[in-house]
C-alpha cells in the first residue's frame, strides 16, 4: 500500500467516527462537467428556478395535444375513458379566489389534475420529464409551453391567443384556480417545522386515541361490511390461500372456475407487455386501442391480414377502429411484430 | 366454504360414532350448516363418500411411506437459484381488479396473510410503478449529486456504482409502506383481504451508503441546502423532496442491497433511496441523481397526488410520515377457521415515528383488549411481530388490534380518523383493521366506528 493511499484510508477512518467527512474524502466520484448537469438537472421548482427558455401558443399546444396525447387523455383532456381528465371542474370564480368551489362545498364531481394542483411549474416539470408516457422526454420546451398553454386556455385561465413563455409563466401561476387550497400545516412532515423556517407543525399528530383495556364502550358499532360483488371481485380467495396451515382461504368462486387456476403467461403476452401493446391493448376488451380479439374477429378470414397489421403496427394509423390514432411502434423489432401479429391473429391469450 | 376434506392428518371416524341420532337425521336431511359449528371432523367425514370410512388402523400418511420417504431426491444445485416450493403457489403478488388502467402505472399487493416474522420476500415485496419498470444496466447506472443553486456544494459530482460500493455501508431493517395503502377504505369496506387492504406494505433489510456521506463528500452547506430532491433513472423519473433533517441524522440511505442481495430490478436495481418511515413513493427507485435546495419542489407526485383532501377542501401537502399502524394478518379477511379451539393470531406493526412499544388486540370489537407479545427484534421504523393466544368458542367474534409507538401515539379508530380528516383524503389511512369471525369459521373485513 502506497503512503499515499494509506493516508486516505487512514483519515477516512477518522471520519466515520466523527460527524462529517470532510468534502472529497474517498477521492471517490469525480465533478460533474456542465453538459452533465444540463442533461439531467431538468427540474422546475415552484419559483421557476430550472425553467427553460421558450414559448407556445394554444393553437400550437392544440395541435401536439391531438398528435402526441389526446390517443389516452382525450380530445380535450377531459377524456374520462382511460385516466381521470386533465381539465375541467373550474370556474372563474375559483380562478379569482385561488379556491376551487367544488373541494369547498364538498360537492366536487371528479378530482381533475388542474381542480388540484396549485402551482403550473408542477405541470411545466412533470410534462417535460415523463410525457408522453411512452415516450417520456421527447418533448422540446416550446413544445411544453404550447401544450401547457392550450391546458391553461382549456380551463379558461387564458385566452385563446395566448402565447406562455418563460417570461409570464409566473403571472400564470398567480391564476391557478387552486392556488390557494394547500396547507402544510400538519404533523406528517419529517423535517424542521414552519417555525424554524420548514414545513408544517413538528411532528403534533391530528389524533389521539387512548389505549382503554377495559369496558371500554357500551356496543359496537359498525360502520360498513364488505358488500357482496367485492368478495368475489378478487378471484377464488381459497387460491390465494395455503391448503394448509391454521387457516384456509374461503372459496368465492363456484364451481369449475374455482379450480381452474390461472394458466402461466404466454411468452407473446409478455412480449406485449414489453413492448408496450399492453398499455393500449386488453386482451379482449378496448383500453386506448381495441381489444386483441375483436381484432381477431375482425380480420380472422382476411389472408393478407397479417401483413397489412405489420405495416400497421410499425408505421401507427388511425380510422379502422375510431378517431383516436396508434402512434407508430418504430422501437419493435420487424419480427417481433410478425410474432405480435400472428399471435393476435390466432385469438391472443 | 373450504373442503374439509383437505384437513389432513385427522383420522377418520364413522359419523354415527359421535353425532347424535338428531344430528345424523339432520344430515340425511340435507341440513349440514350445523357441522361447521363444531363437528368439523364430521364435515370431513361428510365430504367422503356417504359409507362412512373409517381409519382404523392410523393415519395413511404414516402408515404408507411417501415417495420422499423411500427414494432419491435431488442434487445440488438443481436450482442454481432456488425457487419456493410448488405447493406454495398460493402466496403471489397480485393486482386488485379495476383499481387501475393500466399495468404500467399501477400497483401489486403482497400476500401479508401468509407471511412470517418482519422480513418479506424479496420477490413478494409489493410493486408501484409510475411508468413500468426496467431491468437497468448497473455499469451503465449513475448517480449524480448536484445543487439548486452551485452555491450548495462545494463540487457536484458523479459515482459509478463501482465507486459506491467501495464506500462505508450500513445494514438496517426499515418497512415500507405506499402512502395511498388502505386507502381503498377510507369511506367504507371495499377489498376482502389483508393483501388488498394493507399489501402495499414490505419490511427488508436494505444495504448501502447513507446519502449524508455521499453529500459530505460532495462538500454540502448544509446552512444553505436545507431540502433533497431525489430523482429516479426511469421514464417517469419520479422526483420526491426529503427534509435535509433526514438526511444529517443519517437515516436516509443510498441503497443497492436488499435482503442479503442486490435490489431487484422491480424495486429499484441498481440504486434506490431509502426514506425509513416515509412514504414509499419518496424511496425513489432506479436513483439517478439528488439535488440539494433551498425550498421544496412541489413535484407531480406532491401537487396533484400524495396530498390528503380534508372536509374543509385543503390539501394537505407535503404529508410523508407514515404513522404507527398495525393489522392482524391471520385470521383475516377471506379465511376459514377450520374448527374451534386454539389459535395463534398474529399481525404486524409499524411506525414511520420510531419503534413499536405496545399492541394490544381486541376479541370484542374494541370493548375489551389483550396486550399481545411482541416478537423480537424490535427496531427503529421496522414491522414488529405481535401474537397472542386465542381459543376460538365457535361464537362470532371482531377481531383488532391497535399498536402504541414510542412517541405514545396510538393508532386511532375510524371513528377518531374520520371526525378529524374526513373520508376523501385517499393517503395515509392508519386506522384500527376490524376483521369479523361468524359462526361458520369465515372471516370478513368489516369496519368498526
Ligand atoms: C400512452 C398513454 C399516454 C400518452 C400518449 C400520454 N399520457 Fe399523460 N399520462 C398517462 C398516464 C398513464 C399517466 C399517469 C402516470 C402516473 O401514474 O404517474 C399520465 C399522466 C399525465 C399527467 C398528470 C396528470 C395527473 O393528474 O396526474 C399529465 C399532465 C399528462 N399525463 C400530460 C400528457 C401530455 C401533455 C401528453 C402528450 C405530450 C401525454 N400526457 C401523453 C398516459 C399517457
Ligand atoms: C398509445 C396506444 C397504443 C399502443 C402503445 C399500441 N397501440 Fe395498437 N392501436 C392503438 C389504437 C388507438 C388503434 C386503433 C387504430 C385505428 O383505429 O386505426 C390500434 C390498432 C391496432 C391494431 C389493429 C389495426 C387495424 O388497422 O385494425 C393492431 C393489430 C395493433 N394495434 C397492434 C398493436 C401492437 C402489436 C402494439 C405493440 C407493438 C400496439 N398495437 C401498440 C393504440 C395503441
Amino acid at each position: 500500500m502506497s503512503r499515499f493511499s494509506k493516508s486516505i484510508v487512514a483519515a477516512a477512518l477518522l471520519a466515520l467516527t466523527a460527524s462529517a467527512f470532510a468534502f472529497d474524502t474517498f477521492k471517490l466520484g469525480r465533478q460533474a462537467t456542465p453538459a452533465e448537469l444540463a442533461a439531467w438537472d431538468i427540474d422546475v421548482r415552484p419559483d421557476f428556478k430550472g425553467l427553460p427558455k421558450g414559448s407556445g401558443n394554444v393553437q400550437q399546444g392544440n395541435d401536439l395535444f391531438e398528435e402526441k396525447c389526446a390517443s389516452c387523455h382525450g380530445s380535450f383532456g377531459e377524456s374520462n375513458e382511460v385516466f381521470t381528465p386533465l381539465i375541467g371542474g373550474t370556474t372563474h370564480e375559483d380562478i379569482k379566489n385561488g379556491r376551487v368551489g367544488g373541494f369547498v362545498k364538498g360537492d366536487i364531481p371528479q378530482r381533475t389534475t388542474f381542480t388540484k394542483v396549485a402551482t403550473i411549474s408542477t405541470i411545466f416539470d412533470y410534462i417535460q420529464r415523463a410525457m408522453p408516457w411512452t415516450a417520456p422526454k421527447s418533448l422540446k420546451p416550446d413544445e411544453v409551453y404550447a401544450i401547457l398553454a392550450y391546458f391553461l386556455n382549456l380551463a379558461e385561465i387564458v385566452p385563446a391567443d395566448f402565447v406562455l413563455s418563460d417570461k409570464n409563466i409566473a403571472e400564470v401561476q398567480k391564476m391557478m384556480p387552486n392556488r390557494n387550497g394547500m396547507t402544510t400545516n400538519h404533523g406528517m412532515w419529517p423535517g424542521a417545522p414552519a417555525a424554524r423556517g420548514g414545513i408544517g407543525n413538528g411532528g403534533k399528530p391530528d389524533v389521539k386515541n387512548v389505549a382503554c383495556m377495559k369496558d371500554c364502550k357500551k356496543e359496537v358499532r359498525i360502520g360498513s361490511v364488505l358488500p357482496n360483488y367485492a368478495r368475489t371481485a378478487h378471484g377464488n380467495l381459497e387460491d390465494q390461500n395455503r391448503s394448509f396451515g391454521p387457516v384456509r382461504g374461503v372459496r368465492t368462486v363456484d364451481g369449475d372456475a374455482a379450480v381452474a387456476r390461472a394458466p402461466a403467461q404466454s411468452a407473446e403476452l409478455t412480449l406485449a407487455n414489453a413492448s408496450g401493446c399492453m398499455a393500449c391493448h386488453g386482451l379482449s376488451s378496448k383500453i386506448v386501442g381495441p381489444g386483441l380479439n375483436e381484432v381477431q374477429a375482425r380480420y380472422k378470414d382476411q389472408a393478407d391480414a397479417a401483413d397489412r397489421l405489420a405495416a400497421k403496427v410499425k408505421a401507427g394509423g388511425q380510422g379502422a377502429w375510431g378517431s383516436i390514432p396508434m402512434p407508430p411502434n418504430g422501437h419493435v423489432k420487424d419480427e417481433d411484430i410478425k410474432t405480435l401479429v400472428k399471435w393476435i391473429l390466432s385469438g391472443a391469450k | 366454504m373450504v373442503d374439509l376434506s383437505k384437513k389432513p392428518g385427522h383420522l377418520r371416524r364413522a359419523p354415527e360414532n359421535f353425532l347424535s341420532e338428531e344430528q345424523v337425521k339432520a344430515v340425511g336431511a340435507g341440513r349440514r350448516d350445523f357441522l361447521r359449528k363444531s363437528f368439523l371432523a364430521a364435515g370431513a367425514a361428510m365430504a367422503a363418500p356417504l359409507v362412512a370410512r373409517a381409519d382404523a388402523a392410523g393415519d395413511p400418511d404414516i402408515l404408507n411411506l411417501p415417495p420422499w420417504t423411500t427414494s432419491l431426491g435431488l442434487p445440488v444445485a438443481t436450482n442454481p437459484y432456488g425457487q419456493p416450493s410448488k405447493y406454495e403457489s398460493q402466496l403471489l403478488r397480485r393486482e386488485s381488479p379495476g383499481l387501475t388502467r393500466v399495468g404500467g402505472a399501477s400497483v401489486s399487493f403482497c400476500p401479508l396473510q401468509g407471511l412470517f416474522g418482519i422480513i418479506t420476500p424479496s420477490g413478494l415485496h409489493f410493486e408501484r410503478h409510475h411508468q413500468g419498470w426496467h431491468d437497468v444496466d448497473p455499469s451503465k447506472h449513475r448517480l449524480m449529486i448536484n445543487g439548486s443553486d452551485p452555491a450548495f456544494l462545494k463540487q457536484p459530482k458523479v459515482y459509478t456504482m463501482d465507486q459506491l460500493m467501495r464506500l462505508p455501508p450500513v445494514s438496517r431493517i426499515h418497512f415500507i409502506e405506499c402512502g395511498a395503502n388502505t386507502g381503498l377504505e377510507w369511506g367504507n369496506v371495499a377489498v376482502p383481504t389483508v393483501q388488498y387492504t394493507h399489501g402495499m406494505l414490505s419490511c427488508s433489510e436494505f444495504t448501502g451508503v447513507p446519502l449524508k456521506t455521499l453529500l459530505e463528500d460532495c462538500g454540502v452547506d448544509y446552512k444553505k441546502a436545507r431540502y433533497v430532491l431525489a430523482e429516479g433513472a426511469d421514464g417517469s423519473s419520479m422526483t420526491r423532496t426529503i427534509p435535509m433533517e433526514m438526511v444529517e441524522n443519517g437515516e436516509v440511505i443510498v441503497a443497492y442491497g436488499m435482503n442479503g442481495e442486490m435490489l431487484r430490478p422491480e424495486n429499484g436495481y441498481p440504486l434506490r433511496l431509502v426514506v425509513p418511515g416515509v412514504q414509499g413513493v419518496s424511496w425513489v427507485k432506479w436513483l439517478r441523481r439528488i439535488e440539494v435546495g433551498d425550498m421544496p419542489y412541489a413535484t407531480k407526485d406532491e401537487a396533484v397526488h400524495y396530498i390528503d383532501l380534508m372536509p374543509d377542501g385543503m390539501h394537505r401537502q407535503y404529508t410523508s410520515i407514515q404513522e404507527c399502524k398495525s393489522v392482524i394478518t391471520s385470521p383475516s379477511g377471506g379465511q376459514q377457521l377450520l374448527e374451534t379451539g386454539f389459535y395463534n393470531v398474529t399481525g404486524v406493526a409499524w411506525s414511520g415515528r420510531g419503534k413499536i412499544t405496545r399492541v394490544d388486540v381486541s376479541f370484542d370489537g374494541g370493548i375489551n383488549w389483550k396486550t399481545a407479545r411482541l416478537e423480537g427484534p424490535i427496531q427503529n421504523k421496522a414491522l414488529t411481530r405481535f401474537n397472542i393466544d386465542w381459543v376460538w368458542d365457535g361464537k362470532p367474534a371482531i377481531l383488532q388490534s391497535r399498536a402504541i409507538d414510542e412517541t405514545g401515539y396510538v393508532q386511532p379508530s375510524y371513528g377518531q380518523l374520520r371526525a378529524v380528516r374526513g373520508t376523501k383524503s385517499i393517503y395515509h389511512n392508519n386506522a384500527i383493521q376490524s376483521w369479523k369471525v361468524v359462526e361458520s369459521g369465515e372471516v370478513s373485513n368489516v369496519q368498526v366506528l
